[in-house]
């Protein structure tokens, strides 16, 4: 098999910038103009649209597998792992690149986080971004367009840049199209799982979280033409649809494990915050007033959004179909309030369609596969069998 | 709802001394407030009443109070007297066995585990279903969840409302109108639907003007701790002279009543120069003054009591004792604003504070208090409280001078409960303080 | 003489401590908690009054309160000598307990339900087996022999059960029979007080140091000044002042609440007395770690504990041993000859194998995982102590871990990455620590 140098390039670079927790990458893009700012945001969703359009380069952060030295003082045993990385890599400069963070409401313990940080960072940035939970029409449109203005306004000050209406406008096309292009790939993989694998995919959302969309947008599009030069091998894997992973995100070992124990990864909810909004931001008319009703009328039907005058687990019943998948693996963070509530009602209307589904839970730092390997390799092959009667 | 609640008179033909007549009145008129709660729950059917299940902080019981046909429900002092009377632990494995994860909240496995066995209350009645989830989503993240199953249990409507986290520590305008609206357009027309009655403002503004009464005596009693010695513990006892404002009765008659005798009471024992009274007595000569925070551990709350006043050790403020509303730092209901007030008060919830202010908060109850303790009880089931409290712990040694204490529990979940554990720590910390003073004098 | 005395009633050990009017530690006793508290509670009490005079005994000789006439030993001899006398001594208990043993074993065969034919060789076995388990610890408590379980049970049980297993028959008395017996009797061998005493052991101590030629080039006259020395140190009336009990089982101790003292306090102010320049110490024990701060009086000014979960103490290591079948105390050695250090997410007991497992299978060398598993325990620890307050100079680490050369070399690189270069105090008798404090306690107290 000749060798696809577009593809390798790729390739090592989403690895290399998956490694980058140090943020060099940050480092180096703050360092090619005087005055640039970055700011880091937690996981799920922030309009990132609106740091793009002041000059600033959004940073996703959603912990790491390392070393905890530091981070364990400040949480009990019964809380998550990704605030315990997250502090880790804030002490010991891990994060020094960053002029602020913004915490968006997601659950409490990241509600928290940005409590702690107002205290232990006092110096930089820090945000805590209520986004509404009331989804009844005309009801918190006005409360979220403030918020955003207030966002909006913050990063004026920060940046030294006014946000012109014109300059939001061209942010929002640009994420829009990188929603596009992430859509596309999803498509793609659930269409052809051999010819995108999950892993490659995760590594190129992951690589969003630290360039700028732009170069993001380029890197998704080369990788969509480098894809198909390739040739590979299509196995008979059951195809199955990830859930529960929304926030702190699994080791790469584990998205390894359940590829390689027969399943095809054909729907995720890794980096979620890239395809959030399931629809596309309007690009004409006023600009802030346009993400805050997308949010409200598009939000993606996730754990941290709350799911009004509809069935729970409709939406992932839907996305099922959609992407042809055949059985859900449910796999939620420790101790992760939001996932943990939501299984039972999400698996029920699983239950209810006929889906098979399976369910594990992990952590950042899952340092054993072992035995999901044997779960979800047993799981695939129950589908498979179930699926030949 | 007020005209339900049955009136006691004080039975003036027993003379007993008079202490103790007074501490019995307080005490049989909650008592009774409660009982006749639960006997109109159970008669709601009959009555045509209609039924709200709404939670505590942030609950908007004057707005329920003022249709005179909804009743409200609350899902975690169901659990938490569930819990009191030892019946939580197979109700929280019932939900497990549902599929409900070791790692969540306690107080919505114990609340799903009652609806899965007849949803028999804890005092012995059966609650009836929703007709209404007044989801009144403020300072805990898990009031969504725990409101999205019960949905799907009852097949009830929500109505939502989202109050704002004071993040950056202040209320804006626009978080205000936010409140405002919701409650507005989507509480108040859910209300009326579910109750078949107009709204009426008027009847809303009575009951505030109640709620004020009622609170300027709450907090008489509450700051009466901060003498020495101090005549109520405000943390254990609190946990009974909270209950009615935070629940049910506020904006009633009845609530009126139980805090003028409570005060009363309270002023009574200031004056004899007497301390709190525990489940075993009169309590011992105070040793320890502490500031609690974190929620009580339910399943175990008389043996966790025991622990402090064997030890003479009096709660003089705490944080819990706010989780329905910080009465003390100066807000009141103002039947001149309803709605606006009724939006403030959400804010003003403990747990819908930010960690600075709760910082500030505590620090300034350890000096305003005169506390030789800090205490955190970090709540498993209780992130909102929890995570984080181990950098409050810090900070506000730090900004007083005086060494915390931590010890971890459970809410309802009586697998979290270590005696031997929460005691060695007691212990260890009360002596601790006691050579601490050694050692400087 | 006026003594304190501090007990420390562990959940596997109780401990004695005595102490002088001037801070001196005079004696320590150790036991295993069995049980049954009130018993291990004396033991541990006669043994550490036993230890009182003998250090009474070593302090009296060596000051020159007695003179040794015309045959005086040189100082460095009559350490010797002493070392022997006091092996001697432990000899005489070992021996009066396994008379024990064999007495209650006689009488268990004659009432159990052992087969009438058999009764007769499994008592000839058994007196056999005695003998040579008398005969063999001569040899145990030599001078300079290898350091050995203070414990009767474990000395005597090895040696039994080697005994057992080359005595027995497969068509007659059978090992499990002999076991069986001791299994049956060893419990209350533990359970009777017996005299083991300094009293009635220190005179057959004395004979058997002397004799066989033993007197190692001491006169005659030196003999009898010996001899009148220790009559002498036996009659100093040891007097308690006071006493403190600490531990697991405090409650248990027979004492009014204000003399009972918490762990953690009696922890803080025992390593302080150790190590008088303590700022901060952990103790890392098999079930719970605990991280102190003390002021300079040794006062505990904060501590933080783990929770109601044993991840990362002793008896994950314990976990550890048993999933590679090894020995606890090869766990140190061999993680120290370890290339690299293999990274250790779970230091929960639950989790331990199957992770210890994986490893394994992925090809990683148990040198490099042990090296891992031990950073992972301190790196709990860290984070006990950062809640505690961090760690100041100087800082003492206690409890059983204290023990394992890798858990220590692991705290201190972490310690100076985190804190900067830090005195690291580790005492060859810190399982006492708590006992320490309880009687420094129990002299405070008085005194103040």
């Amino acid at each position: 098999m000749k060798k696809n140098k577009a593809l390798e390039k790729i390739q090592q670079r989403c690895q290399a910038l998956y490694e980058d927790l140090n943020l060099a990458t940050v480092r180096a893009w703050k360092a090619e103009a005087p005055g640039r700012k970055a700011i880091g945001f937690m996981p799920v969703y922030i309009p990132r649209e609106i740091l793009h359009a002041a000059g600033i380069l959004p940073v996703g952060l959603m912990g790491a597998d390392i070393e905890i030295i530091r981070g364990d003082a400040y949480f009990q045993s019964y809380i998550c792992h990704i605030p315990r990385s997250t502090i880790e890599m804030a002490v010991n400069g891990s994060l020094d690149a960053l002029d602020g963070v913004i915490f968006p409401s997601i659950c409490d313990v990241i509600r928290n986080l940005s409590g702690m940080w107002k205290m232990m960072f006092p110096d930089k940035y820090s945000k805590y971004l209520d986004l509404p939970q009331n989804f009844t029409p005309g009801l918190a449109g006005e409360y979220y367009i403030a918020e955003l203005r207030t966002l909006a306004a913050d990063m004026e000050r920060l940046s030294g840049h006014r946000i012109t209406d014109d300059a939001l406008r061209e942010s929002i096309r640009l994420y829009n199209r990188n929603r596009e292009l992430v859509l596309e790939l999803y498509d793609l993989r659930a269409e052809k799982p051999w010819q995108v694998r999950t892993v490659e995919l995760y590594l190129l959302l992951r690589a969003g979280n630290l360039l700028p969309v732009e170069e993001h947008n380029a890197m998704l599009e080369a990788y969509r033409e480098a894809i198909e030069g390739e040739e590979r091998q299509a196995l008979d894997n059951s195809r199955i649809v990830l859930t529960g992973a929304f926030c702190e995100q699994p080791p790469l070992g584990l998205i390894h494990t359940i590829e390689r124990s027969g399943c095809y990864i054909v729907d995720d909810d890794f980096v979620l915050g890239s395809r959030f909004l399931t629809a596309p931001i309007p690009e004409e008319g006023d600009p802030v007033a346009n993400i805050a009703q997308t949010f409200l009328d598009h939000a993606m039907e996730t754990p941290f959004v709350y799911i009004a005058e509809k069935e729970k687990g409709e939406a992932l019943v839907r996305q099922c179909r959609r992407r042809r998948g055949e059985g859900v693996i449910f796999s939620a963070a420790s101790f992760c309030d939001p996932a943990l509530l939501d299984q039972p009602m999400v698996s029920a209307a699983v239950e209810r369609e006929g889906i098979p589904y399976t369910e594990f839970k992990y952590a950042e730092n899952t340092g054993q596969f072992q035995v999901i390997k044997e779960q979800t390799g047993t799981f695939s092959d129950s589908i498979k069998l179930w699926g030949n009667e | 709802m007020s005209a339900q609640v049955t009136r006691i008179k004080p039975e003036a033909d027993q003379p007993l001394p008079g202490n103790e007549v007074q501490k019995e009145r307080s005490m049989v008129l909650q008592k009774e407030m409660i009982a006749s709660h639960y006997k109109a729950l159970a008669a709601s059917a009959e009555t045509g009443c209609k039924v709200v299940y709404t939670f505590v902080p942030g609950n908007l019981n004057e707005l329920i109070g003022s249709f005179d046909n909804l009743l409200p429900v609350h899902p975690e002092i169901n659990a938490l007297q569930n819990a009191m009377r030892k019946r939580t632990g197979k109700m929280v494995l019932e939900a497990e066995k549902l599929g409900h994860s070791e790692d969540v909240c306690a107080y919505v496995k114990a609340d799903i585990g009652m609806a899965r066995s007849g949803n028999i209350g804890p005092s012995g009645t059966r609650i009836p279903d929703p007709h209404l989830l007044l989801l009144s989503y403020t300072g805990c993240f898990t009031f969504l969840k725990w409101f999205e199953l019960l949905r799907e249990e009852y097949n009830a409507p929500v109505a939502m409302l989202h109050t704002p986290y004071q993040g950056d520590g202040i209320v804006t305008d626009s978080m205000r109108a936010y409140m405002v609206r919701q409650i507005k357009e989507e509480v108040i027309p859910k209300l009326e639907k579910v109750s078949g009655r107009k709204f009426d403002i008027d009847k809303l503004r009575e009951m505030l003007a109640r709620s004020r009464q009622a609170e300027d005596d709450l907090v008489a009693v509450l700051e009466s701790a901060k003498n020495v010695p101090s005549p109520i513990d405000a943390y254990f006892g609190a946990v009974y002279y909270i209950g009615p404002i935070f629940s049910a009765f506020r904006g009633t008659e009845a609530a009126v009543e139980y805090y003028r005798e409570l005060r009363k009471e309270v002023e009574a024992r200031l004056a004899a120069g007497q301390g709190p009274v525990t489940p075993e007595g009169e309590m011992g000569p105070e040793r320890y003054r502490l500031v609690v925070e974190g929620p009580p551990n339910w399943t175990s709350f008389r043996d966790f009591w025991k622990m402090f006043y064997d030890e003479g050790a009096v709660v003089v403020a705490s944080s819990y004792a706010k989780v329905g509303g910080l009465y003390d730092q100066g807000f009141r209901h103002d039947p001149e604003h309803p709605l606006e007030s009724l939006a403030d008060y959400c804010f003003g919830c403990y747990t819908n504070l930010n960690l600075p202010s709760r910082v500030a908060l505590l620090s300034k109850y350890v000096r305003e208090y005169q506390a030789d303790g800090f205490l955190i009880n970090s709540i498993k089931s209780c992130n909102s409280f929890s995570a984080g409290q181990l950098l409050i712990l810090r900070e506000v040694e730090q900004r007083t001078g005086i060494a915390g204490g931590f010890v971890e529990s459970d809410l309802v979940d009586p697998r979290y409960f270590s005696g031997a554990n929460i005691k060695t720590r007691m212990e260890s910390y009360f002596q601790m303080i006691e050579q601490k003073r050694k050692g400087a004098a | 003489m006026k003594l304190y005395l501090g007990i420390d009633l562990g959940s596997t050990t109780t401990k004695a401590v005595v102490m002088d009017a001037n801070q001196v530690i005079l004696g320590k006793g150790i036991t295993n908690s069995r049980s049954n508290y009130d018993t291990a509670c004396a033991i541990a009490q006669n043994e550490a009054f036993i230890d009182t005079r003998f250090s009474l005994f070593r302090r009296q000789m060596s000051t020159g309160a007695v003179e040794l006439g015309t045959g005086a030993v040189e100082l460095g001899n009559l350490e010797a000598f002493l070392t022997g006398l006091e092996a001697n001594f432990r000899l005489e208990q070992f021996l009066r307990q396994l008379r024990h043993l064999t007495e209650i074993s006689m009488a268990e065969i004659s009432k159990g339900r052992v087969d009438q034919a058999l009764r007769t060789p499994l008592r000839d076995k058994l007196e056999q087996l005695f003998e040579e388990i008398a005969v063999e610890a001569l040899e145990w408590f030599r001078p300079g022999a290898a350091k050995r379980s203070d414990f009767f049970r474990d000395l005597a049980g090895n040696a039994y059960m080697r005994g057992a297993e080359a005595l027995a028959e497969p068509d007659g008395v059978t090992y499990d029979m002999l076991v069986n017996v001791y299994d049956k009797c060893i419990i209350r061998v533990e359970n009777t007080l017996l005299d083991l005493s300094l009293e009635g052991n220190m005179g057959k101590a004395l004979d058997r140091s002397f004799g066989d030629g033993g007197r190692d080039g001491l006169s005659e006259e030196a003999e009898a000044e010996i001899r009148s020395a220790a009559d002498q140190v036996l009659d100093i009336s040891l007097e308690v002042l006071n006493a403190v009990g600490t531990g697991y089982g405090r409650a248990r101790l027979p004492f009014p609440k204000e003399r009972i003292r918490s762990e953690i306090l009696c922890h803080g102010l025992g390593a302080h007395t150790m190590f008088p320049g303590t700022a901060t110490v952990l103790d890392i024990g098999g079930q719970d770690t605990k991280a102190i701060q003390v002021d300079p009086e040794g006062i505990v000014t904060s501590f933080q504990m783990n929770d109601r979960c044993a991840a990362g103490c002793g008896r994950y290591l314990g976990y550890i041993a048993d999933e590679l079948n090894m020995g606890v105390q090869e766990l140190g050695p061999l993680a120290m000859q370890a290339n690299k250090s293999v990274r250790i997410n779970s230091t929960c007991t639950v989790f331990a194998g199957a992770e210890l497992r994986e490893r394994l299978n992925n090809g990683e060398r148990r040198e490099d995982i042990l090296q891992g598993l031990h950073r992972a325990i301190i790196l709990r620890a860290m984070s006990l102590l950062a809640r505690s307050g961090g760690i100041e100079d100087e800082f003492t680490f206690t409890g059983g871990v204290a023990n394992n050369e890798a858990a220590v070399h692991a705290l201190s690189t972490l310690v100076e990455e985190n804190y900067g270069k830090r005195k690291l105090n580790i005492s060859a008798n810190s399982i006492y620590t708590g006992a320490v404090g309880a009687a420094l306690f129990a002299l405070r107290n008085v005194a103040g």
